[in-house]
């Protein structure tokens, strides 16, 4: 079988091949528990953890003694808000995030908030990025943590970490980050940025999928309750026998990023800027999300009546995502594209194509050629097309609703 | 998602797309749906003297199941009164496209393209008629 172009690196990454290499012994010739400290075959996966732990903290730039392994950003961004909710629960119960954030921390928010916590999720601009007033005015002296994304998983877009850690030491509020989509793709350093907690994925990044960590601050030390109770492991932050195999794929695909992030940045950018001139040339397509800050890996267009579904329908042999939702019984377009504005006819008619290790230009010039004819193709069968080229402004029309 | 190979049929060659002048007094033009909902159906039928459905037309900006039913409709109402159009159900639209539950959604917007095509024309055709006896 002709495997379609993979265009959707923002959803997961292959697990690079020296990642391979650096696994297999870990699963049958040195399968020890790294908590066994009784004999060799535990002394082995321990120092291989530890070597593993050194190398994903060097890369954010942190202490190796604050990474806590989870099994990805999922169990970070619960363990991180939870954790620190429940143990400042003597505070106050007031939590700030996003509307743009990841389901897995608008959904951990909705949950202390069935639970009795107050919830306060932010509006962002047109550009995807946050107004730093409006998050300042957010913050209350109850308030316990706020919860920020990095890098956005729809449109890439960055937001401003430095500055909005900074309106939280001020405000002594707890600074959560969910890093998922910035790891090897934008340089930071946890020494320097004020960021209390980090959520981190090794599938995003050229590792396995089901492992990832949580950054938490040792100065200034933040405490946090645990989430998942048992043997008391990674300091009693995350109970459970730790995935040798997976750590050690972890450490390694954090260790070739932090080697190869800038000329990879270089070579994906222009990729992607090929990308975009290609489908620009196009009529009526729209980036969205903002253009400077924003990881090069992303480009997510609106192809203005054409639906997003019927579009991936005719570029079978390219693999990337949709923002309408339309596969759902819902059919609610991107929250993310909605949150920011966006028409609900923008927001249906957008694809997320996003560019990573192995893309090629040959890949690129193809799905150029392949995407321009699906949207030529739709565009044909679009009433509101034909509603375009008449002039008829689409807004003006009464649509009978169903 | 998986499609059905009669989806993909109709997606790769849809069926009568186009459409008539608005203005044709045996044309009757249903328009259904609405952009923010993801799926907007046009769908054109002429009607001959006899009033049987001589043609049908039919433009869809939708997912694939969408243009898919639209399509399929255009080729049901040809050759039928309009009595006979307006029996088709969706759940018979749905059934001929396989479409999951998810998707039924797209068959009902198809028969009330239907409804709202007949409605039209049946509308000019009182109007035409009120016209020439009130000349
Ligand atoms: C921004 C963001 N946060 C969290 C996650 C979840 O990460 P994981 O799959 O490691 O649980 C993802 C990926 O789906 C993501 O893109």
């Amino acid at each position: 079988m002709n495997r379609p172009i993979y265009l959707d690196y923002a959803a997961t990454t292959p697990v690079d091949p020296r990642v391979v290499g650096k696994m297999m012994p870990w699963l049958f010739d040195n399968f020890g528990n790294p908590a066994s400290r009784s004999h060799a075959f535990g002394w082995a996966a321990e120092e291989a953890v530890e070597l593993a732990r050194e190398q994903v903290a060097a890369l954010v730039g942190a202490d190796p003694r604050s990474i806590v392994w989870t099994s990805g950003a999922t169990e970070s961004n619960n363990l991180a808000i939870k954790g620190a909710m429940q143990f400042h629960a003597g505070r106050g119960k007031h939590v700030v995030t996003v509307k743009t954030e990841h389901k897995s921390v608008l959904d951990t928010v909705r949950e202390l908030e069935r639970a009795g916590c107050d919830v306060t999720v932010l509006d962002v601009q047109e550009n995807g990025l946050l107004d730093l007033e409006a998050f300042r005015a957010a913050l209350r002296p109850d308030t316990v943590i706020a919860s920020v994304m990095f890098v956005n998983n729809e449109t890439g877009v960055i937001q401003d970490i430095a500055a909005l850690g900074a309106i939280c030491r001020e405000k002594g509020v707890l600074f959560h980050v969910d890093g998922a989509q910035a790891t090897g793709k934008v340089p930071f350093s946890l020494d320097e940025l004020p960021v209390d907690m980090m959520s981190l994925s090794a599938h995003k990044t050229y590792g396995p999928k089901g492992i990832g960590a949580l950054y938490v601050s040792r100065k200034p030390r933040v405490r946090i309750d645990a989430i998942i109770h048992g043997g008391g492991h990674e300091r009693g932050m995350r109970s459970g026998t730790l995935a040798t195999h997976q750590i050690i794929g972890m450490g390694e695909a954090y260790w070739l990023a932090r080697d190869s992030m800038g000329s990879e940045n270089e070579r994906i950018r222009s990729l992607r800027d090929r990308l975009m001139n290609g489908l620009m040339t196009l009529d009526q397509v729209f980036v969205n999300g903002d253009l400077e800050q924003r990881v090069p890996h992303n480009l997510n267009l609106s192809f203005n009546f054409v639906e997003g579904e019927s579009l991936l329908m005719g570029m079978k042999d390219v693999a990337v995502s949709s923002g309408s939702a339309c596969t759902s019984a819902s059919l609610e377009p991107s929250y993310v594209l909605r949150a920011m504005g966006r028409s609900d006819e923008l927001a249906h008619s957008s694809i997320r194509f996003s560019i990573g290790r192995f893309t090629t230009q040959q890949e690129v010039d193809t799905v150029i050629e392949k995407v321009s004819a699906a949207v030529n193709k739709l565009r044909e069968l679009s009433p509101l097309w034909d509603m375009h080229n008449e002039g008829i402004d689409l807004a003006s029309v009464q649509w009978a609703s169903h | 998602m998986a499609y059905s190979d009669k989806v993909l049929d109709h997606y790769d060659n849809p069926r009568n797309v186009g459409g008539y002048s608005n203005q044709d007094e045996d044309v009757g033009t249903g328009m259904v749906g609405a952009p923010a909902c993801g799926d907007v159906m046009k769908l054109q039928i002429k009607v001959g003297a006899d009033g049987i459905i001589e043609d049908a037309k039919f433009k869809t900006y939708g997912c694939g199941s969408a243009i898919a039913s639209s399509s399929l409709v255009t080729e049901w109402v040809k050759g039928k009164t309009l009595d006979e159009a307006l029996a088709i159900k969706n759940t018979e639209i749905a059934e001929e496209l396989a479409l999951p539950p998810v998707k039924i959604h797209c068959s009902i917007l198809a028969e009330d393209a239907i409804k709202a095509a007949v409605a039209d024309y049946r509308t000019k055709q009182t109007a035409a008629n009120t016209a020439v006896e009130a000349a």
